[in-house]
């Protein structure tokens, strides 16, 4: 009841909710279904050609791949960086912390070019690793590096408010029954960071997956090496082969879709976790 | 691990106050940790960072300025700016709209529409822009139709401003939405009654309630905008002086060797993000209780 009462006396229900939709409709439903449409004219056997060729299947590798190693490297180091961010105090913590965003700010263009720059035999980091045969960019370490860097924010902004609002009593408490730090951490800390822990893994990773500027400049672009999936889009957009990309699309959209989805279950299952 | 025990112990009976010692790590672990997070943060945003500086600048204060006499560098930017124009007020009335029904209304099928707001978030930019070439390209639904009357989208500006609202789509739906929630309708209920009719509260109540997590959403949906690369790569046809916006001439002077004339460009980009950071942090330092809808 409260509920129709409300409805009718804030106006602009229908106003506000009629135009969301249009747009919505417009903007991101059509298109998407555009790409679902196009696939489904394909027969089976052409989308799974299209979708499972050996060049396909390597940029999926290296994607997936990458990816996940990147988002795990973010894990442990994103967990230590949250943790200092929130419970250290030390000079210039404030700027850190908004340094920390820059990944999300930066165009990905510009990322690319000046991680290609650092990382090449030129460069300031790839210079020193350069004589012992270890090449950076270029190859497949290049990809990772990119991806770790876009990666960055999401485990890192994830962790932060849940350590914050991590209750010291229970620190207390483990203490004064004899744990020591370094059981208290483990026993009492970790398994609270653990679910925010994993949907920033799963962001992550999920960006990752989908990433194409800052990577290019720095993958060198190798069929079957060094070659990601939205590159492999691109290129066969370039070759006019609008169906073979649009398969590798729907693809990765329902891979995205499926990784939205477990990224929502795990951040309801988060926040009922917290309030026990 | 072993000197750790007794020095609790000590710490014990020297009687330090016990809620400072259980929560707070020993020094050396302090130390430790801070130490690797710098030099992470160092190694992934800092240098990369400094690079951009350091690159456009290695020839000299005549050579990066020398890149902006370029025509086609400044026809990038003008696109670039024409673009983040059209795209930021799109999805900022988009937002409110959104933020306006999803927060002060109930009704079925409002989580389903919260998801597919953000749907755009999970999707590579490369396929955004392959999206609208399979709606408005010549293989694509409106391709024939559109040529037919001599229309272009794909590898024109529409093509690249329609690819740029997708992807910054969520930016201010998803800033408002949460805030516009955890305010609830008390206050507007309270103008409405005291006669203000729906646009004068809209105006006069919801707006300064919501106006910093509307800046908020702004600077960040801006930033995206004139930053995007992937999306409008697909969708642009990379036509110099027409269809380039300043990401894509970054990559063109960058594929031709242009270093210092690409890092020049690419400057003014993270310029760009460094202003986007620093207002976004001032905002969060200072309204910090307005962000989270507190009154």
């Amino acid at each position: 009841m409260s509920a129709r009462s409300e409805r009718s006396v804030i106006p602009g229900f229908n106003l506000s909710l009629g135009f969301t939709l249009t747009y919505l409709g417009l903007i991101v439903v059509i298109p998407l279904s555009a790409a679902f449409l196009k696939t489904a004219g394909m027969s089976w056997s052409a989308f799974v050609d299209a979708v499972a060729s050996p060049r396909v299947l390597a940029s999926y590798r290296l994607s997936f791949g990458a990816s996940f190693l990147a988002a795990l490297v973010n894990c442990v180091f994103g967990l230590v960086v949250a943790w200092v961010l929130v419970r250290y105090s030390f000079p210039g913590r404030k700027i850190v912390d908004a340094l920390v965003d820059l990944p999300f700010a930066l165009p990905t263009a510009v990322a690319g070019i000046a991680l290609a720059a650092i990382y090449s035999k030129n460069g300031w980091v790839g210079q020193w690793v350069e004589p012992y045969g270890i090449k950076l960019a270029f190859s497949q370490i290049g990809v990772f590096i990119a991806l770790t860097f876009i990666g960055l924010p999401f485990v890192v902004r994830t962790l932060q408010p849940v350590i914050e609002e991590l209750e010291p009593e229970l620190e207390e408490a483990s203490y004064t029954l004899g744990a020591s730090r370094w059981q208290t951490i483990r026993r009492v800390i970790l398994p609270d960071l653990f679910p925010p822990l994993l949907t920033g893994f799963a962001m992550a990773f999920a960006r990752a997956l989908g990433e194409y500027g800052s990577v290019v400049f720095i993958s060198g672009n190798m069929p079957m090496r060094t070659e990601i999936t939205p590159l492999l889009i691109i290129t066969k957009l370039e070759q006019y082969d609008y169906r073979g990309a649009t398969a590798i699309a729907v693809v990765m959209l329902v891979v995205s879709f499926i990784l939205l989805l477990f990224i929502n279950l795990l951040q309801r299952w988060s926040r009922r976790h917290h309030r026990i | 691990m072993a000197s750790a025990i007794p020095q609790s112990l000590t710490s014990r009976r020297t009687a330090a106050p016990p809620a400072r010692r259980a929560t707070q790590d020993p020094a050396w672990v302090r130390w430790v940790l801070t130490g690797i997070a710098l030099v992470f943060l160092g190694f992934f945003l800092v240098l990369p960072l400094a690079a951009v500086f350091a690159e456009a600048l290695r020839r000299g204060v005549g050579a990066y300025f020398a890149a902006f006499v370029d025509a086609d560098a400044w026809s990038a930017i003008k696109l670039t700016l024409l673009v983040a124009a059209i795209a930021v007020p799109c999805n900022l009335v988009f937002g409110v709209a959104a933020a306006w029904c999803v927060a002060k209304f109930k009704f079925p099928g409002k989580s389903l529409l919260i998801t597919l707001i953000d749907l755009p978030f999970a999707v590579s930019p490369v396929i955004s822009g392959l999206l609208y070439v399979l709606v408005f390209g010549l293989q694509g639904w409106l391709g024939p139709w559109l040529q037919e009357h001599d229309l272009k989208v794909i590898f024109a500006v529409p093509g690249i401003v329609l690819a740029t609202v997708f992807v910054t789509f969520p930016f201010v739906a998803r800033e408002l939405i949460p805030l516009m929630q955890s305010q609830g309708t008390d206050e507007e209920h309270a103008a409405l009654t005291l006669g203000a009719n729906g646009w004068q509260t809209f105006w006069r109540v919801t707006l300064p309630n919501i106006k910093w997590g509307l800046f908020y959403g702004i600077i960040l949906c801006n930033a995206r905008a004139m930053g995007e690369f992937g999306a409008v790569s697909v969708v642009s046809g990379h036509i110099r002086g027409e269809t380039n916006t300043m990401p894509l001439h970054v990559e063109i002077l960058h594929n031709e060797f242009n270093s210092v004339a690409a890092f020049a460009v690419a400057s003014l980009l993270a310029l760009l993000a460094l202003v986007t950071l620093v207002l976004k942090s001032m905002i969060e330092w200072r309204h910090a209780r307005s962000l989270q809808g507190g009154t």
